[in-house]
């Protein structure tokens, strides 16, 4: 069957003219390699969802974009249960210097010449998944949006919305001003990416640094006064570890709260 | 023409026009005057009262003697090298002497001939010893060095930019030729640019002319995300800038302000002259405090390196976030430059 053997591509680039590019190549090795182009995209965020209606084979992927990019995209496809192959595409930088040393993914570097994507692309359907662990180290900061299944859909959630992070048994739960979520991600790791955005307050709990309005005692008539944090826009109160709480106190003084 | 070359090595002598050649020579006769000081005193708070006694004697002459010779100032490069140095002791001795016998007249020091003779020397000997200093200072800049230096400062350009806009104008060729065919003249007169010997000043309008023809091939790429607003006050025709000074900001702006960013973008150019002083401002949007800390950095140390060498220190360059009334953060770098027109 001559339909089954047909690729379908989807093309990944903020740049109008690369994404032009990339159509004329894949109509000059229509013959060698017959491919359809299903979407187009502008940045990770439309890809994956233009991408996990499914049917797509391969993606073509700039990597930096604005909103997500290239690499963030592949961590989020790499969550799919059937994710399309990634092939970076991508002018000299270090990013490609890094997929070189890496070798984790393929990648072709602009300008791409017609008989390269031909070969990067017959190599599609013995392809490996991409292994998230290697797509980490690739990561230029921590990512945009965590991702997250619900009835067999991947979704995501934009970092900035979610105002605590808390371990629960073998999942996180991430809390936004509407609703929890829950994650297969290990807190530590969290901790690790975003330490620039959450703070931990608790062993299991860690805060979005500007959601943090204030502090407050409470059971103070105990011996030990137990310190909680208030959260804008929700009403329950955060524990704070006794550990916790001389660093908590010099972010509040340094953030002038 | 007025260049980096002209200034270190053909000419060891100091452009005594130059702000930062006036402040040494000042700081230069007052510390000899504080050795002299301590050497002819007993203690300390004394050599405080001598050092005094000799300021006030010496400051007049020294401020009268760099003012004749900023005066001077071409007239003196043009001159050899052996003349202009001893056109500059024969200053130095000369009004030290008619100094010193002014002070006589007016009732101030009661010494003979042989008082004027030692005013005359000391005037002499100072001078010499501040052209020795800025002949050592040349070459301690070594022209050699400052002009490899200069070099590989200036010709860097993002391999990013090429090899994009690179793809940008191969997409063109199929659909559109023509602009491809401008946008390929656009890049070879880019690099035609980069390649040119950086040492001389170029005018400005060629500058000006170069980053548009830069930003014309980003947009290119980028289209309607790119947006430009230049500000031009009347400026002279034949004004002289150091080469790629701006350029190179505007790469930053747009790596940096637009293409992280999912909306359209401003990138505003000012350059005005106040006065004796050339201000080229740039404003570009900026997603946060971290965006610009990568990578931004190196531009902004050449840049600010290669004016020292240029100008040493009448020219600077400033930058900063400032948060705008609708929240959003806008990155400024201000240059401020020395108006040269083109001389000789």
């Amino acid at each position: 069957m001559s339909h089954a053997a047909t690729l379908s591509v989807i093309i990944v680039d903020d740049e109008g003219p690369a994404r032009a590019r990339l159509r004329d190549l894949l109509a000059d090795i229509e013959h060698e390699l017959p491919n359809e182009i299903v979407a187009e995209a502008d940045n990770g965020l439309r890809a994956l969802a233009a991408i996990a209606g499914g049917g797509v084979d391969v993606a073509l992927v700039d990597i930096r974009m604005p909103g997500m990019d290239g690499i963030e995209l592949a961590l989020h496809l790499s969550q799919l249960e059937h994710p399309p192959a990634v092939i970076f595409v991508t002018a000299f930088d270090a990013y490609a210097v890094r997929a070189f040393e890496l070798n984790a993914v393929d990648y072709l570097l602009k300008p791409v010449r017609a008989p390269r994507l031909l070969a990067a692309l017959q190599k599609v359907p013995q392809s490996r998944a991409l292994d998230p662990n290697r797509m980490v180290r690739l990561a230029q900061g921590p990512r945009t949006h965590l991702s997250y299944h619900e009835r067999g859909r991947l979704l995501l959630i934009p970092v900035a919305t979610i105002l605590y992070l808390k371990a629960d048994l073998k999942y996180v739960m991430a809390r936004t001003r509407d609703r929890e979520y829950l994650l297969d991600e290990s807190l530590t790791h969290l901790e690790h990416e975003f330490g620039e955005q959450f703070i931990r307050l608790h062993r299991s709990v860690l805060a979005a640094r500007e959601a943090v309005i204030g502090f407050e005692k409470s059971g103070s008539d105990d011996a030990e006064t137990q310190w909680q944090a208030l959260l804008r826009d929700i009403p329950e109160r955060l524990p704070i570890s006794r550990r916790q709480w001389p660093l908590l106190k010099s972010f509040v003084r340094r953030s002038g709260s | 023409m007025a260049s980096i070359k002209q200034n270190l090595s053909t000419q060891p002598l100091p452009d005594f026009r130059n702000a930062g050649v006036m402040l040494r020579s000042l700081l230069g006769v007052n510390l000899l005057a504080l050795v002299a000081a301590l050497v002819q005193s007993d203690g300390v708070t004394d050599s405080v009262q001598r050092y005094i006694d000799m300021a006030v004697w010496v400051q007049p002459l020294l401020l009268f003697d760099l003012t004749v010779l900023a005066l001077l100032g071409n007239a003196l490069r043009r001159c050899p090298v052996w003349v202009a140095r001893a056109l500059v002791l024969l200053l130095a001795v000369g009004s030290a002497l008619l100094w010193s016998h002014l002070w006589r007249l007016l009732g101030f020091d009661d010494g003979g001939w042989q008082r004027l003779l030692r005013a005359g020397l000391l005037g002499g000997l100072a001078a010499g010893s501040l052209l020795s200093y800025f002949a050592l200072r040349a070459s301690a800049l070594s022209p050699a060095l400052a002009e490899a230096r200069l070099q590989s400062l200036t010709a860097r350009i993002r391999p990013h930019f090429l090899f994009n806009s690179l793809n940008a104008v191969i997409s063109l060729i199929r659909l559109e030729p023509r602009r491809a065919e401008s946008a390929l003249e656009e890049l070879a007169e880019l690099f035609r640019a980069l390649m040119r010997d950086h040492r001389e000043l170029v005018p400005l309008a060629a500058e000006i002319a170069l980053c548009r023809q830069y930003l014309n091939l980003e947009k290119l790429r980028l289209g309607e995300r790119l947006n430009v607003e230049w500000e031009l006050a009347d400026l002279p025709p034949d004004l002289e800038v150091p080469p790629l000074l701006v350029q190179p900001l505007l790469e930053n702006a747009v790596y940096h302000g637009i293409e992280p960013a999912e909306t359209r973008g401003t990138i505003r150019i000012r350059v005005t002259r106040n006065g004796d002083e050339l201000h080229i401002d740039l404003a570009n949007p900026c997603g946060g405090p971290a965006e610009h800390s990568r990578g931004n950095h190196m531009a902004l140390d050449n840049i600010r390196e290669r004016l020292a060498l240029y100008y040493d220190l009448e020219a600077r360059i400033d930058t900063g976030l400032v948060v705008l009334t609708d929240g959003r953060l806008e990155y400024r770098v201000r240059i401020v430059l020395p108006c040269r027109v083109r001389s000789l």
